[in-house]
């Protein structure tokens, strides 16, 4: 996320609000990756981003090649680097990789020649395309014409959870910092990064309540259990007593604000269950709008080439 | 070995006792005339040495030959080899090999081993049976042995209750514990120094203060026990400050550090290379500079390598997943010139006659590395061109493995030739065998 900028993430929203049109035709199709070939790598379990990405990809008429770790030569003792080089072999023009490593789509953009590297998501690190959907679900939820980014600017975004195991947050924290919001982060200081030196964000707090009131955007992220998060909090109990987005913690957002989650999400602990029905709450708009972001990133990427080709 | 006698000639000879223009005449193994103009006999070999600095052989306190159990990674011959290209005539092999070095049986074999190899080989023993920090090795046996040092190297003794009987029962032996300062319950899981960059990167770091503790209560367990303490690759500020005021004080530690820990910081782990991952981990700047200062007013004693061979595939898993270690034993001499603002005679001090020391190898303690360049010693000697300047190519190594992370480094300093024992095992930087 960081390589790219204000402008080059104006464009994928530009180009997103294109591909939005295409998913809400009768036939969503185009031909626009017709002859492209796209592989997605999960090494790590995922339902939604890899539907997400391959769903992109089909729309955009590419050849889809599913590769998971779990039922393929990875299990027989193959190493990542023989698997990626297999299947560069095989002729691909872009492979879609997650992983619970950090690092590895950038281990592999190293490796690889004349192929694109998608990064969909590595360890704690990087969750691109997440990030920009959440841009773009929020830029859809401002209103007030679609053209620019400008809309971002002070918008204060409030991401509340386990930000030190989360691969999402380090994404969201620079996309939504570099077209200018405000960006605080609630946790108990055990969920915290153990350093935000350089982090570009407006401030930390330990108490939701007191930050409520002056929020346009909540992003809820879910404690991830397995990383371990349950052992840098007491309980459960405790977490969702201090940070869970509650009915009464709800009300007191202003009336406009917006509530994220990027899934998946586990009501009763960060959210509760009627919070995430409120009208307010774009949840299922986010994984509407990630085919839209993907398609996008497909299309930047393979189509032309104004975004570089490893999306970090 | 009856070698034809030996002149190393044109050369500044450099050892504890200070410096002096010298030639150096060699026969059976011995040095037998120190002094200049020295007439090479009809049949002699003449090392050049002009522009050069003639010192005993370096001794590395800290080199994992991977024999026996990762042959793949190294061998003695191969890590003996490539010792001897980087200057050393002695290294001290630590002992988490598979099986690990806690029994007569296993030193006995490594010492099998490296008969005839290019570079003295002692064994440093495991403190506990299987380093697994539960009960002592049989460590009378093993000093019984000859073996000096104790540490289970790669992990650090746990349990301050067993290091403190280790201690005292090291004190019975006249050895020494060398600890790999590392506390699991705040290091589990760490895979680089944990800091801004961890923290960007998403890696699990591992914090300074998992060293610092365990260096702190060592100290705390050396001063009460009288047992000797050798700290293992320190890294951090904090660490050195520690050593720094113990040693004032008078408690019986020492300390070595590693050249990576001089020359690289925690930024380098940007890219997510595994060539870049080692135990203790690279640190940020503050913490070079203090361990360059620690080198520079003595609070470390020596510069060891760590010289921690892995065969190219383990390096090629993902950052988390690759196992910590860099070569070490070709560029640490060399590292130590180039990037170290010592005079030459401190450098060779560091990783010569003052590692030789705690290393048990010296003079005083009935071993011959380390010793002054003077007739009678042991001929092992080591000739360093100051100004020789080299890149640094993996694929040139003579370790079985290519992970250093200097390649493509040039670096000012070389070593020209080692003599191990009287025989020139490294001439003109090739190995003679």
């Amino acid at each position: 996320m960081d390589d790219l900028d204000a402008g080059s993430i104006g464009d994928v929203l530009s180009v997103t609000d294109s591909f939005a049109e295409v998913g809400r035709r009768a036939n969503p199709k185009v031909p626009a990756l017709r002859g492209r070939t796209v592989a997605t790598l999960f090494f790590e379990d995922s339902t939604r981003t890899r539907m997400s990405f391959e769903t992109a990809a089909k729309r955009m008429s590419a050849d889809v090649l599913s590769f998971s770790a779990g039922s393929s030569s990875v299990k027989k003792g193959e190493s990542l680097r023989d698997t990626i080089e297999t299947i560069q072999a095989i002729g691909m023009d872009a492979v879609i990789i997650r992983h619970s490593s950090s690092g590895v789509p950038a281990r592999v953009a190293e490796w690889v020649d004349h192929c694109a590297v998608i990064n969909a998501g590595d360890g704690w690190h990087q969750h691109p395309t997440q990030a920009l959907l959440d841009l773009y679900t929020v830029r859809q939820s401002l209103g007030g014409g679609q053209e620019g980014t400008d809309r971002f600017r002070g918008l204060r975004v409030t991401i509340v959870g386990d930000i030190r195991h989360s691969r999402v947050a380090r994404s969201q924290i620079t996309a939504y910092a570099s077209l200018g919001a405000e960006v605080t982060l609630v946790a108990p200081a055990t969920l915290l990064p153990p350093s935000l030196e350089g982090w570009p964000i407006a401030g930390v707090s330990h108490d939701l309540d007191a930050v409520l009131a002056s929020t346009d955007v909540i992003s809820l992220l879910r404690l991830q259990a397995e990383r371990g998060s349950g052992a840098y909090v007491p309980t459960m109990r405790e977490y969702s007593a201090g940070y869970s987005l509650t009915a009464r913690r709800a009300l007191q957002l202003p009336p406009e604000a917006i509530i994220l989650h990027p899934g998946p999400m586990v009501r009763g602990v960060e959210i509760a269950s009627e919070v995430a029905e409120l009208p307010s709450a774009r949840i299922t708009d986010q994984v509407g709008n990630g085919v839209a972001v993907r398609m996008a990133v497909l299309f930047l990427l393979l189509g032309h080439g104004s975004l570089d080709g490893e999306a970090a | 070995m009856s070698a034809p006698e030996l002149i190393i000639r044109g050369g500044t000879v450099v050892d504890a006792t200070g410096e002096r223009r010298a030639d150096v005449r060699v026969s059976e193994g011995r040095i037998v005339e120190v002094a200049e103009g020295l007439e090479a006999r009809k049949g002699a070999t003449v090392l050049d040495a002009g522009g050069c600095v003639v010192a005993p052989g370096l001794v590395d306190l800290h080199t994992h030959l991977r024999e026996p159990g990762r042959e793949e990674a190294e061998t003695v011959e191969s890590g003996t080899r490539a010792a001897a290209l980087g200057g050393f005539t002695a290294v001290v092999a630590m002992p988490n090999t598979d099986p690990p070095l806690d029994s007569a049986e296993s030193v006995r074999n490594v010492y099998a081993l490296a008969d005839g190899a290019m570079a003295q080989v002692a064994v440093a023993g495991a403190i506990t049976v299987g380093r697994a920090g539960e009960r002592l090795a049989p460590m009378a046996e093993l000093a019984a042995l000859g073996v000096r040092l104790f540490t289970d190297d790669g992990d650090g003794v746990q349990s301050a209750g067993l290091m403190r009987r280790a201690l005292q029962y090291a004190t019975g032996l006249g050895v020494t514990l060398g600890q790999h300062c590392e506390d699991h319950s705040l290091a589990a899981g760490g895979t680089m120094h944990e800091g801004a960059w961890s923290s960007r990167l998403g890696l699990p770091g591992m914090p300074s203060e998992a060293e610092e503790v365990m260096v702190a209560r060592d100290i705390a367990l050396s001063r009460v026990t009288g047992g000797r303490v050798h700290f293992l690759h320190l890294s951090t500020a904090g660490s050195i400050e520690l050593v720094r005021r113990a040693r004032a004080e008078g408690v019986p530690v020492t300390a070595e550090v590693a050249p990576h820990h001089f020359t690289l910081t925690d930024a380098c782990t940007a890219g997510y290379d595994p060539v870049f991952k080692v135990n203790p981990p690279l640190r940020p700047q503050e913490d070079v500079d203090a361990v360059k200062a620690a080198l520079a007013d003595g609070t470390a004693d020596a510069i060891a390598t760590d010289h921690a061979p892995h065969a190219p595939e383990l390096k090629d898993l993902p950052f988390d997943q690759a196992p910590p270690g860099m070569l070490g034993l070709q560029t640490a001499l060399a590292l130590a010139t180039t990037e170290l603002d010592l005079p030459l005679a401190r450098i060779v001090a560091l990783l010569s006659w003052q590692p030789a020391a705690i290393a048990g190898l010296d003079p005083d303690h009935g071993g011959t590395q380390g010793g002054p360049v003077a007739p009678n010693a042991v001929a092992n000697l080591c000739v360093i061109d100051p100004r020789a300047t080299w890149t640094v190519d993996p694929t040139a190594l003579a370790s079985r493995s290519r992970n250093t992370p200097y390649a493509g480094r040039t670096l000012t300093g070389r070593v020209r030739h080692t003599v191990l024992a009287g025989e020139p095992v490294v001439v003109d930087a090739e190995a003679q065998r």
